[in-house]
Parts: C-alpha cells; sequence; structure tokens
C-alpha cells in the first residue's frame, strides 16, 4: 500500500509518534491491540450492529439532480449527514468506545472543535454508561452553543480550553495534558486522523465505512464501483480519509480536499494548512503544520470550528506532498454561498465544514459524464447562528 | 557512542550528590533576562540549569510555564535570539547547562545547526520530551554525539522496566525522572506510591545518575527526591518566583529556601 500507514506509523515522511514518555504507555497499548481488536470477530459484529441500528448505516448515496444540472456533471452526495448525531463523526466514536472497553478503560476524554465530535463522544458514553469529560475552546463554545448544551444534556462534562487561540488546537493541548494527569483508567477518543500512530491509521479505518459503502451504492446505480472524483473537507481529515479510504490506491479516482481559506489564504486569517504551511510536529505527528520561522504554530482561523486547525492529519500531509489528492482553499463566502446553494438546489442545509467541499465547483470544472461523490459529512443545524449572522440567503 | 569525552553533566555528576536543577524560561520575566537569571542562579548555588525554549503549545506543561513562555514568545524570543544571548552565558555561568523544549521549533531550526549552535555557546544537554526514542537513536543521536550534547529522557511510574533498561542504555548525562503522571507544576505532595516508585528505580542500579522533577517545590521534596536519586529539578515553583521577584536577592533567597532547612 503506497498510501497506507507503514510499520513505523510513517506515511511517506509524515506521521509517528511524537509524545512525551508519560503518554508513551498507553500510545504503545493501543498500538500494540488496535488491529487485533479491531479484526476480531466479536468487535466487528458489535461495531457492524451498532452502525446499522444505532447510527442508520448505510447512508444512503443520493443522485443530486438539481446541483448536477447546474454543474453539468454528475453529483451523488454520500449522505453521512444523515448518521445519528448530524455527522460522519460517530463512526468513529462507536469504534473507539468498544476498543476502549476492550482496553478495560471506565472513562473517556476527547477534544472538539465544532463540538460535533464532542457529542459523537457523548453520545456513545452515555450509550455504554462512561464518564465522559470534552474539552473545547472557549471560542468555540460560544459559537457552538447547541451543541455545548447537547453534550450537558448527554451527562457530559464539558470544559473551556482557556490557552492559545481558544479553539480545537487548544481543546486538543488541554486534553493531551488530561490525559497525561490520568493515564490508568481513560482512553482519549481523538476526533480526527491526527494525533500519534496509531490514532491516524485507526481513525481512518473506523471511518473507512463511508467509501466501503460508496463502492456497493455505486455499483448498483452506475454499474461501476469507483467514481471519478472523490471530494471531502479537510479539518484534521477524517471523513475525507474514510471517504477516500478504499480508492487511495486507484489512481483512476481523483482524490479532491477542500481547505478552509477562511478570509483568504494571504490575509492572515486563514486555515488552508497546505498552502500557508510546512513539515513540522505537532499534537504527536509530523505533518504539514501553518508556523512561524521560528516553529511556533500559527493561530488559524476560519467560520467553520471543525476547520480551524492548523494542521492536518499525516496522511493528507502525505497525499498532497505526493500529489496524489489536489487541494482547494475555500474562503468562507464560497463556502457559506454553497452552503446556502445546496440548501435552496436539494433541500438540504450542510455543516459550514462540508459547504467547503461543496465549494469546489466553483473553482473547477467536470466533465458531463463524470461521476463525483461529494461526501455530506454532515448537516447545518449547529450552524445555524452562523448562517443566521452571515445572512445572504 | 560510550567513548564519549566527559561533559559538564558528567564531572558534576562525579564530583556532587543532591544535585539542585532548576528550570526557568528563556526571556522571562524580561526579554533580556535569560543570561542574568542563569548566573544569579549559580551564584545563589544551583547545580546545573535548564533553559526552557518556548514554545506555543507545550503539552507536557501546567499553566505556570505555559504561562511563561507564551509571555516570552510575546515578548519576542525566538530560539535564533536565544543563542545570541547565549553567546555571553559562558563568561558569567560555568555549571553545567541544558536547553529544555518542544521538538518542533528545533526541527524548525535545524538538527544540525542547533546542535553545532549548542556546542558553540557551550550548552552541554538537551531535553526533548516530545522527541521519541526510535527518532532519537536514528536521526539524532549521530549528529547530538558529534557536537557532545547529552539528550535527556523522562521516565513516569508507568514507564516498564525494559524501557527504562533501554533508556539507559542510550544516555549518558541523567534521567529525568518524572515524580509522578502529571504535567509540570502539578502539586500533589509526595505520595505513598511515589516513594516505592523513586525505590524501584534506585534498586535498578542504572548505570546514569537520576534527576527527580515535576513537583518538586520546597525543601522537602527536594529532600526527599535526595534520598532516593541524585537529585532533583525544579521548575514551575521557580517560575513563580520569577513572576513575583526576579532579583539577585529573590533568587538567591528561594535556593537558599530549597537547599537549607529553614530554621
Ligand atoms: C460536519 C463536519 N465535517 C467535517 C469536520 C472536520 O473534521 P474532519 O476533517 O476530521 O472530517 C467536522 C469537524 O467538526 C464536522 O463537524
Amino acid at each position: 500500500m503506497q498510501y497506507g500507514v507503514d510499520e513505523r506509523g510513517y506515511y511517506g515522511q509524515f506521521g509517528g509518534a511524537y509524545i512525551p514518555e508519560m503518554l508513551f504507555p498507553n500510545v504503545e497499548e493501543l498500538r500494540v491491540n488496535y488491529l487485533d481488536i479491531i479484526e476480531s470477530d466479536d468487535f466487528k459484529d458489535e461495531f457492524q450492529h451498532l452502525l446499522r441500528n444505532y447510527v442508520g448505516r448505510p447512508t444512503p448515496l443520493y443522485f443530486a439532480s438539481r446541483l448536477s444540472e447546474k454543474y453539468k456533471t454528475k453529483i451523488y452526495l454520500k449522505r453521512e449527514d444523515l448518521c445519528h448525531t448530524g455527522a460522519h463523526k460517530v463512526n468513529n466514536t462507536i469504534g473507539q468506545i468498544l476498543l476502549a472497553q476492550r482496553l478495560g478503560k471506565s472513562k473517556i476524554i476527547a477534544e472538539t472543535g465544532a463540538g460535533q465530535h464532542g457529542v459523537a463522544t457523548a453520545t456513545v458514553c452515555a450509550l455504554m454508561g462512561m464518564e465522559c469529560v470534552v474539552y473545547m475552546g472557549e471560542i468555540d463554545m460560544a459559537r457552538q452553543r447547541p451543541n455545548v448544551e447537547r453534550m450537558k444534556i448527554l451527562g457530559a462534562t464539558v470544559k473551556p480550553a482557556i490557552s492559545g487561540s481558544k479553539t480545537l488546537k487548544d481543546a486538543t493541548n488541554e486534553a493531551m495534558r488530561h490525559w497525561i494527569n490520568n493515564p490508568d483508567d481513560t482512553h482519549y477518543i481523538i476526533g480526527s486522523v491526527v494525533g500519534p500512530h496509531p490514532y491516524p491509521d485507526m481513525v481512518a479505518r473506523f471511518q473507512s465505512v463511508i467509501s466501503e459503502e460508496i463502492q456497493n451504492q455505486l455499483q448498483e446505480v452506475e454499474g461501476r464501483n469507483a467514481p471519478d472524483h472523490v471530494i471531502a473537507c479537510v479539518g484534521g481529515g477524517s471523513n475525507a480519509a474514510g471517504a477516500f479510504y478504499h480508492f487511495l490506491e486507484d489512481k483512476g479516482v481523483n482524490l479532491i480536499a477542500a481547505e478552509a481559506a477562511g478570509l483568504g489564504i494571504s490575509s492572515g486569517k486563514s486555515a488552508a494548512t497546505t498552502a500557508l504551511g510546512k513539515p513540522g510536529v505537532l499534537h504527536g505527528s509530523k505533518t504539514i503544520l501553518m508556523q512561524t520561522e521560528d516553529g511556533q504554530v500559527v493561530e488559524p482561523y476560519s467560520i467553520s470550528a471543525g476547520l480551524d486547525y492548523p494542521g492536518i492529519g499525516p496522511i493528507h500531509a502525505h497525499l498532497f506532498d505526493d500529489g496524489r489528492a489536489e487541494f482547494f482553499g475555500i474562503s468562507d463566502e464560497e463556502a457559506m454561498l454553497a452552503g446556502v446553494e445546496l440548501s435552496k438546489l436539494e433541500g438540504i442545509i450542510p455543516a459550514i465544514e462540508t459547504s467547503h467541499a461543496l465549494a469546489v465547483f466553483g473553482k473547477r470544472t467536470f466533465g458531463s459524464d463524470e461521476v463525483i461523490v461529494v461526501n455530506l459529512s454532515g448537516r447545518g443545524d449547529k450552524d445555524l447562528e452562523t448562517y443566521i449572522k452571515w445572512g445572504k440567503y | 557512542m560510550q567513548t564519549l569525552m566527559k561533559n559538564r553533566i558528567n564531572q558534576l555528576f562525579e564530583d556532587k550528590k543532591d544535585v539542585l536543577n532548576i528550570y526557568f524560561t528563556a526571556g522571562y520575566p524580561s526579554l533580556g533576562d535569560t543570561v542574568k537569571v542563569a548566573s544569579a542562579l549559580e551564584k545563589a548555588g544551583a547545580d546545573m540549569l535548564e533553559i526552557g525554549m518556548p514554545f506555543s503549545d507545550p503539552i507536557a506543561d501546567g499553566p505556570t510555564i505555559q504561562d511563561s513562555s507564551q509571555i516570552a514568545l510575546e515578548s519576542g524570543m525566538t530560539l535564533e535570539l536565544l543563542f545570541e544571548q547565549l553567546e555571553e552565558l559562558r563568561a558569567h555561568v560555568s555549571i553545567p547547562v541544558l536547553l529544555m523544549g518542544y521538538v518542533n521549533p528545533v526541527m524548525q531550526f535545524g538538527i544540525e545547526r542547533f546542535c553545532e549552535s549548542c556546542e558553540q555557546v557551550g550548552v552541554d544537554g538537551v531535553i526533548v520530551p516530545d522527541l521519541p526514542m526510535q527518532e532519537y537513536l536514528e536521526t539524532y543521536q549521530s549528529l547530538f554525539d558529534k557536537h557532545g550534547i547529552r539528550n535527556t529522557f523522562l521516565i513516569s511510574p508507568n514507564t516498564s522496566e525494559d524501557r527504562i533498561r533501554q533508556i539507559d542504555d542510550c544516555t549518558n548525562g541523567f534521567i529525568y525522572v518524572v515524580s509522578s503522571s502529571s504535567i509540570t507544576g502539578a502539586k500533589k505532595g509526595v505520595q505513598e506510591g511515589q516513594l516505592a516508585y523513586y525505590q524501584r528505580i534506585k534498586e535498578m542500579n542504572l548505570k546514569n545518575p537520576q534527576l527527580i522533577g515535576f513537583g518538586i517545590s520546597d525543601h522537602q521534596t527536594y529532600r526527599t527526591a535526595c534520598d532516593y536519586t541524585n537529585g532533583a529539578i525544579i521548575g514551575s515553583a521557580f517560575i513563580k518566583q520569577l513572576s513575583k521577584d526576579a532579583s539577585e536577592e529573590g533568587i538567591e533567597n528561594f535556593v537558599k529556601g530549597i537547599k537549607e532547612k529553614s530554621s
């Protein structure tokens, strides 16, 4: 596998496990056990059962005829927005909580940006009766308030991250510190394909159900099991990793990643990591990182809390470096317009993260007989306040 | 690897027990304070110094060191500037000096250039908590050795005996014994489980000396560390001192308070 993780935990030059020794026993325990556990029949049965009966999988692959007409191509939407809790994040939290149980852990911590991963974690903790603490940047708590309340209703404790930029990066720092302080009974459910090995691979595997279903569903409607293009937004990159997963080695499938350009790539208010970053280490892995000359992490900006992160998962750093995926920087404005467009054309209000993927249609043309799958990673309920504030609909 | 020339760190442990190693953040409380604080610490009786290279995202540090790093960065501290400041280090300071920080700024500076700069200004060792052992052995060690820089590894109560032996094998300075499962600055005091852990380390008869750090804040916690190992490392407690009073006298009283029992 050219694009899978290697034995040392790397994707090309990216990945690894850059963690303080205090976290080594926990991460090593995961590394040694994760494949055996997730490939065991008992795990697979329970995972599949919950994905079907609790999450509502398989999610539809919906042919968006009016959107297709507008852009003169064939667009399918993979409806992760219809997952229980409203985004793809729950695929991963179900997988990780089953794993945590098998490792004998009783407490769960998580970080969250938009609050979708926090909600998905709080949800599975309620389901399994496990204690749950979610770290969330203070700024994100304000702009994603409904999700803060959802987590509380579900019984989780939400702790504000008040250091640095007070967003996803800082929530991740706090969760890692919490794990250092509580190594014995706690599992850290990371919400994207970031963090030290084996997290990026583990999360990608749990999300890979997305592309597995796309293969089967396309076969039924198009008589082929692979599209010409897959488009997904990239914050850390978990929905993209899941949507790309089974097509990574098939060069006939073009992979397209949409990053948040905020107010514009060179505005100084952006989160377009591949455009602005260079190789560096953050949160346990070597990846592409927005940073100063001196190696200090730059505080990112995006209208979308879920994409407001200065790095990307190492798998995406490798896909970028290798030229395997096309990357587009999508501004706040372009994303909001694309979100409203989908709402009016298809009756689906997408999450603002997802809107970044939809905005690719304004950036690039596609052939009229090409088949495109957009991963509709989440729904826009949580973003109503942002839509309202923006106002142009 | 075993034929490295002795450096100041090795000499210190040959000559002394009850080593007191004090951490402070470069460029704190004021940007130009780095060498001033170092020199005051030596005068006050510190045996070794650990100068923090501030990083924006210090995941192993508690609020005290986070805040001092943030302040130093906001004042304009960079690795480039730090090495400039340290050019006069050895005119004022003769005890061993380590640089402590996270791997990303070192990587951006360039590993080889970093090692050369350390050698040039007279830095004896480094502590980079998020640099994995494997990575160190594969790409860093030969450069560190070439420039006579000692790398320091951390161990925690959850580190397995095998791994401690492995760390002992690839170290040539000292081993940093993290006192409990925690980030820096935690106030857990000395707990019973902790003494058992110190005893276990002591009985391993490691070839490298050891210093206990994290949560050492006063004479008593320092003495406990000395009972089991070669000494202690103080960080957050000293940063708190600097934030209140960074004068030479304030620093002297702080170090005295640690070393001597108050009457
Ligand atoms: C709907 C939705 N899409 C995408 C993301 C970004 O995460 P990732 O890049 O890991 O898919 C988030 C994160 O909160 C999200 O809520």
